[in-house]
């Protein structure tokens, strides 16, 4: 598996008795759309948690583009290009939509501790943060105050942010959650078209959203991976059926 | 609703205006006080970095607006008596200059800054609010027992210190100067906020989350935030100390940091003149009720308490509205 951007070997996590997350194996290679499903208290946010580094494993690594980043902060892994998004819409709500994606083009590139600049006046910065905009639709409102957004609006300008850190992979956490039918097709155009641009390891509850765009699946149940294959696949596993779909979503 | 430059303006304009008036009335009370609004304002401006804008509730910022005005006491002590202040392989002499005194404050506070905001910031909420205070009242504690510089009686300084040949005894050649001061720092702080550093020291202040995201550490933004914080309120102590002529223990009392505190909550948290209008409205306030009742403070609080409750911009926020988040 020399071709994964992001894996987990053998992660475990443990509070107490009860273990999170169980001697956990995924990958994301590139150009793909990995989806990690899972019922409610499976632990898909623990392992989140401790891909995206706010929880630190008991054992196993994560490798993130070739280097283990088991032991480096959150912000190091976003250094290195891991691009998230969060289940609850995490922005700086007073901040106007551009400087937020100003903001992840400053971190991206640096710099953070000028004094003495302009920074909306950064052409450079301004152009990575129009660019992301642009791409995700955003470009009409990019002035207002991101707490005047919609909720969906705040879903999009999320994946803006994460655009502008140029990804080496995202990890969305339920970028679906809250989104009406409408809200929900346009967010899996969007992110039909970005896994060329980089893979993305999706946690969603959206079973249609999922099978529409996932390459592959993997079921945590448990704390545990009880399957990983193509949609069909998933569709096909009776365990999967057994402990988490049931039978009308397969229908 | 007046655009908030207009009010700025205003602010300074006033500020400006009310002291000259005074001198041609030749009411020299009035322009001791104008310098008192002038230096609580730049007190406020340092803790309004990391209260407003960084989002760090200090209750411990009287620990540099003391560690400012001990600066200027301790050189000056030395300068008057002709006594060595350090006498050691080498010998460092006290100072009368202001210049020199400015530097020693700001530096001595932004270390004590850097200090105490490398601890205290390992914690949040309620007990960071509880850790600073306790820093500050540390220092309270240490200069009443410190015998060398006057312990709980404090220190008196015969002549105010010397700014490049102007007579400073004189009440506007030092409100001018302290106006200066409150130029250049409101200058400061305007710039910092518009830079890298302003945008994403907001950004860790309204989510940490998302600061951790784009790649930064908060803490790192903070204690950056709480130095700088730190370095400005102890040059307030230090022209504080020169005005009065006079240093003591009360100014790193817990009360000082809470007024310090009040001139940023009734001018506008987070907003760059917002100090500037609390502390007028402070003096105004302590003037005028002060002079009708021993308790004004009950008002005081009255007026506090409609701001929190109904004015969360402060009298800032009151006439200019909402912050205009673009530029």
């Amino acid at each position: 598996m020399t071709d994964a951007v992001l894996a987990t070997k053998g992660i475990t996590k443990s509070f107490g008795a009860l273990t999170a997350s169980k001697d956990i194996s995924l990958d994301l290679r590139a150009g793909e759309i990995h989806a990690l499903i899972g019922p409610n208290g499976a632990g898909k946010s623990t392992l989140i948690k401790q891909i995206t580094g706010s929880l630190r494993p008991n054992s196993g690594n994560v490798i993130f583009g070739g280097t283990n980043v088991t032991t480096l902060s959150a912000a190091a892994r976003a250094r290195l290009g891991m691009g998230r998004t969060f289940q609850i819409s995490a922005l700086a709500m007073d901040y106007t939509v551009l400087q937020n994606v100003v903001l992840g083009a400053l971190g991206q590139r640096g710099g953070v501790f000028r004094l003495f600049n302009r920074v909306m006046k950064d052409q450079e910065l301004l152009t990575i943060a129009d660019q992301a905009l642009e791409q995700v639709g955003l470009s009409d409102v990019r002035n207002t105050r991101t707490s005047e957004l919609s909720h969906g609006r705040r879903r999009q300008l999320e994946v803006a942010v994460a655009l502008t850190l140029k990804p080496r992979a995202f990890l969305m956490d339920e970028p679906m959650a809250g989104l009406g039918t409408e809200g929900t097709a346009q967010m899996v155009a969007l992110l039909d078209r970005l896994r060329v641009q980089a893979p993305i390891l999706l946690i969603e509850h959206d079973m249609d959203a999922v099978f529409a765009l996932a390459d592959r699946i993997s079921v945590l149940v448990y704390g545990q991976i009880i399957a990983t294959g193509t949609a069909a696949e998933i569709r096909a596993n009776p365990q999967v059926r057994e402990a988490y779909l049931g039978e009308e979503a397969l229908t | 609703m007046i655009r908030e430059t207009t009010l700025n303006a205003a602010l300074l304009v006033l500020l400006l205006a009310v002291p000259l008036a005074a001198l041609i009335l030749d009411e020299l009370f009035i322009i001791t006080l104008a310098t008192r609004a002038v230096i609580f304002a730049i007190a406020g401006i340092g803790l309004n970095l990391a209260l407003g804008f960084g989002g760090l509730v200090s209750l411990g910022h009287a620990a540099f607006f003391g560690i400012g005005g001990y600066a200027m006491g301790i050189l000056a002590y030395h300068a008057q008596t002709y006594t060595p202040l350090i006498e050691w392989h080498f010998v460092i002499d006290g100072t009368k200059s202001m210049p020199v005194i400015w530097l020693t404050a700001t530096i001595a506070s932004a270390i004590a800054a850097l200090g105490i905001g490398a601890l205290s910031l390992r914690t949040s909420g309620v007990y960071f609010i509880m850790i600073t205070l306790a820093f500050g009242q540390m220092f309270y504690f240490f200069t009443i027992s410190w015998p060398a510089y006057g312990g709980e009686d404090g220190l008196s300084i015969y002549v105010r210190n010397g700014f490049a040949g102007f007579n400073t005894m004189d009440p506007i050649t030092f409100f001018a100067i302290c106006y200066a001061m409150l130029l250049a720092v409101l200058w400061l702080v305007a710039r910092l906020v518009r830079s890298s550093f302003g945008l994403a020291l907001g950004a860790a202040r309204q989510n940490e989350d998302r600061i951790q995201a784009v790649g930064q550490r908060p803490f790192t933004l903070y204690l950056a935030a709480f130095t700088i914080s730190g370095a400005i309120t102890g040059l307030a102590g230090a022209l504080f100390a020169d005005l009065n002529r006079f240093v003591s223990p009360t100014m790193f009392s817990w009360q000082t940091s809470g007024e310090i505190m009040v001139f940023v909550i009734l001018g506008g948290v987070g907003r760059v003149y917002g100090p500037v209008a609390g502390a007028a409205m402070f003096i105004l306030l302590e003037h005028v009720l002060g002079g009708l009742s021993e308790f004004w403070h009950i008002y005081l609080g009255a007026i506090l308490l409609g701001i929190v409750l109904f004015a969360r911009g402060g009298l800032i926020g009151l006439l200019a509205g909402r912050e205009v988040a673009d530029d």
